[in-house]
């Protein structure tokens, strides 16, 4: 009796999305003001530091334009090296933004809210630095345009037939529609700076982005119709982009490639790999803007909770390669995954191992799924492990059917500095982002306090 | 002051203040009763439940969408088609020209992106966005609505706008903070 009349009276609460209390006006405030403030000095630092980089990946590439591919480390059979690691790096590390923006809006989950912002941001970088390295490896870059069905006075078309130019469809589709997604989210937000803008240049320029809108239900009405639509179209293109991706190698002949398990475990790889690099940010932004009432633990954990789920998915991934390549009795098979074990690269296995399937167990353990510096460092080892995943699968190419032509693969210093600099210019278009668009989806957030809701405080 | 040339001011309609979500709630669902048809409900965020009170048919944006994403499956496999079955055969690996199989990645892929563009500038045609001006701007309070206020507007275009009984219509639904809208 007593005990009923206790569950009655302190029913289980569901931890709030978002703490501290905000009223909607809090919630403007806080997020507007980091995109208000002046310039800061560290910023100014920060930007001059990452766009320097950016130049070190430019004037490789001038570099490469001028001199070409041969500038790489590449050779047969390593006719593909750095350029489509890297390649597969950025665009699977896009895929958690889109995760995060369409497969949770379709799912309802409203935590969702605080971190989409800047996952599609991050989506919409990490896929510019993804489309450089294809183009620039194509050796005749002024003709890069052949990729494309454009009328030309040879006659000659695409070649529909081939996985490479499935991915400029996969790829650049998919940045037109994140672009799209993420400014469709932008425009209530845009508003609202629009509204709170002093300047004359502001006024303007937030006025013509934010298009006119005014915030009617009439307008919201077809607002959240295009979204959810967005949305539901985005949850099969994320899928398919990677598996698109996977078929440039699944569809070749080369052992280590030709496998059906690829679509799905590139897949997983991208979202894993994705979330590394939105939690990588993301407690950077959290830290320095001050947003622990946003981006709450919680909100941590649960990503740290996808991270353990896609890790295992893609160690099942490493396990099930290997018991297939046994499994087969294919002699070229079983050596390729001998070799990457035990080979010449057997170091970056382990990296990958260690870093992609082992590190994230720590998640199972609550204490680690919230204390902020121990996931942030695992993020970290996570991003370089799925950088080494791509490596491993790439170096399949170094000991292919003929042993005369085994060869050691190495970058030379222009594989190095082009990877590094495409990290100048993600950031430099990252911190671009933070000084001057809302890091936090406002409209949605405000939609997910409880006073939102227009039957708060009834009793049902 | 020194005598300034007196433009006529055009009337746009009525705006009056509520509370919160709930408010403005209810008072959507009484201005739909009375019988106004040219009123909108402003708020920062869309409030659940909001399209029923307020008596709004559903979008049609997903028609748009729609169109959309059948004329990319169509531009998709029709380009596939044409360019390798008619106007340049090539044998490749043995392949039969319209090998629709290979063909199905593009296709999808042009099918969401028309599919995209569609919801995103259906979305804009239906809210008539861009839009340069809107007479809700003459109010100096409205831009709150993108912060932390909830409006209702009523345009003078309704038939049963009228200046006197719409304002204290508003007023005993719990609209406060009236202004009529007026501008040049």
């Amino acid at each position: 009796m007593s005990a009923s009349s206790k569950t009655e009276t302190t029913p289980v609460v569901e931890e709030p999305l978002i703490t501290g209390n905000q009223t909607f006006h809090t919630v403007t405030d806080v997020v507007s003001r980091i995109a208000e403030r002046k310039t800061t000095v560290t910023w100014l630092a920060l930007v001059g530091m990452s766009a320097s980089l950016a130049l070190v990946l430019l004037g490789s590439i001038g570099y490469l334009v001028w001199e070409g591919v041969g500038i790489w480390g590449l050779n047969v059979p390593v006719a593909w090296g750095w350029a489509i690691v890297n390649f597969v790096f950025w665009v699977g590390i896009g895929h958690a933004g889109t995760l995060i923006s369409a497969i949770l809006h379709l799912f309802r989950q409203r935590w969702r809210t605080s971190i989409n912002r800047f996952a599609e941001a991050m989506t919409l970088f990490a896929v510019i630095c993804a489309l450089i390295f294809p183009a620039i490896h194509v050796g005749r870059i002024w003709v890069v345009y052949w990729m494309l069905p454009i009328p030309n006075q040879m006659e000659m078309w695409p070649q529909f037939r081939s996985p490479l130019l499935w991915d400029v469809f996969a790829v650049s589709v998919y940045f037109t529609v994140s672009l799209l997604f993420w400014y469709v989210g932008l425009i209530p937000d845009l508003a609202t700076l629009r509204d709170r803008a002093k300047t004359k240049i502001r006024k303007l320029a937030l006025g013509i982005l934010s298009l006119g809108w005014r915030g009617g239900n009439r307008q919201w009405i077809n607002y959240e119709r295009a979204y959810l639509i967005l949305a539901g179209l985005s949850t099969p293109l994320v899928l398919s982009v990677h598996s698109v991706v996977s078929t440039d190698f699944a569809v070749s002949m080369v052992p280590g490639w030709h496998t059906t398990i690829f679509p799905p475990y590139f897949v997983a790889g991208a979202i894993f790999s994705g979330f590394a690099m939105v939690m990588t940010l993301g407690i950077i932004v959290r830290k320095i803007f001050h947003l622990e009432d946003f981006i709450t633990i919680n909100h941590l954990e649960k990503m740290n909770k996808i991270m353990l789920l896609t890790g295992m998915m893609v160690g099942y991934a490493y396990a099930c390669e290997f018991f297939v390549a046994w499994y087969s009795g294919n002699v070229y098979e079983a050596f390729t995954f001998v070799n990457r074990a035990f080979g010449p690269y057997a170091w970056a296995y382990w990296i990958m191992v260690t870093c992609n399937v082992l590190i994230p167990q720590i998640f199972w353990f609550r204490r680690f799924r919230r204390h902020v510096t121990i996931m942030f460092i695992a993020t970290i080892f996570i991003n370089i492990g799925m950088w080494f995943e791509r490596f491993v699968i790439v170096m399949s190419l170094a000991r292919d059917f003929l042993p005369s032509s085994w060869d050691y693969y190495s970058p030379t210093i222009w594989d190095i500095l082009t990877f590094i600099g495409s990290f100048g210019l993600f950031f430099t278009l990252f911190l671009l982002f933070i000084r001057f668009v809302p890091v936090i989806a406002m409209a949605e957030v405000k939609a997910v306090l409880p006073q939102a809701d227009p039957h708060h405080g009834e009793k049902h | 002051m020194a005598e300034t040339k007196v433009t006529p001011k055009l009337e746009y309609g009525m705006i009056a203040r509520f509370e919160g979500p709930k408010e403005l709630l209810h008072a959507a669902e009484k201005v739909r009763d009375e019988g106004y048809t040219k009123f909108d409900c402003h708020s920062p965020f869309p409030i659940h439940g909001m399209d029923d009170a307020m008596g709004l048919k559903q979008s049609k944006v997903g028609y748009i969408s729609g169109v959309g994403a059948a004329l990319g499956f169509a531009l998709g496999l029709w380009l596939q088609w044409w360019t390798s079955a008619v106007d340049y055969p090539l044998v490749i690996a043995g392949k039969p020209f319209f090998s629709y199989q290979a063909f199905v990645p593009v296709t999808f892929g042009l099918t969401v992106l028309f599919g995209a563009l569609g919801a995103v500038f259906g979305m804009f045609h239906v809210n008539r966005l861009p839009q340069y001006f809107h007479g809700v701007f003459h109010s100096d309070r409205f831009p709150k609505f993108s912060d932390d206020a909830f409006f209702v507007s009523i345009e003078k275009e309704d038939p049963k706008y009228d200046r006197s009984s719409t304002m204290s219509f508003l007023e005993s639904i719990g609209g406060a903070e009236i202004e009529v809208l007026e501008g040049e």
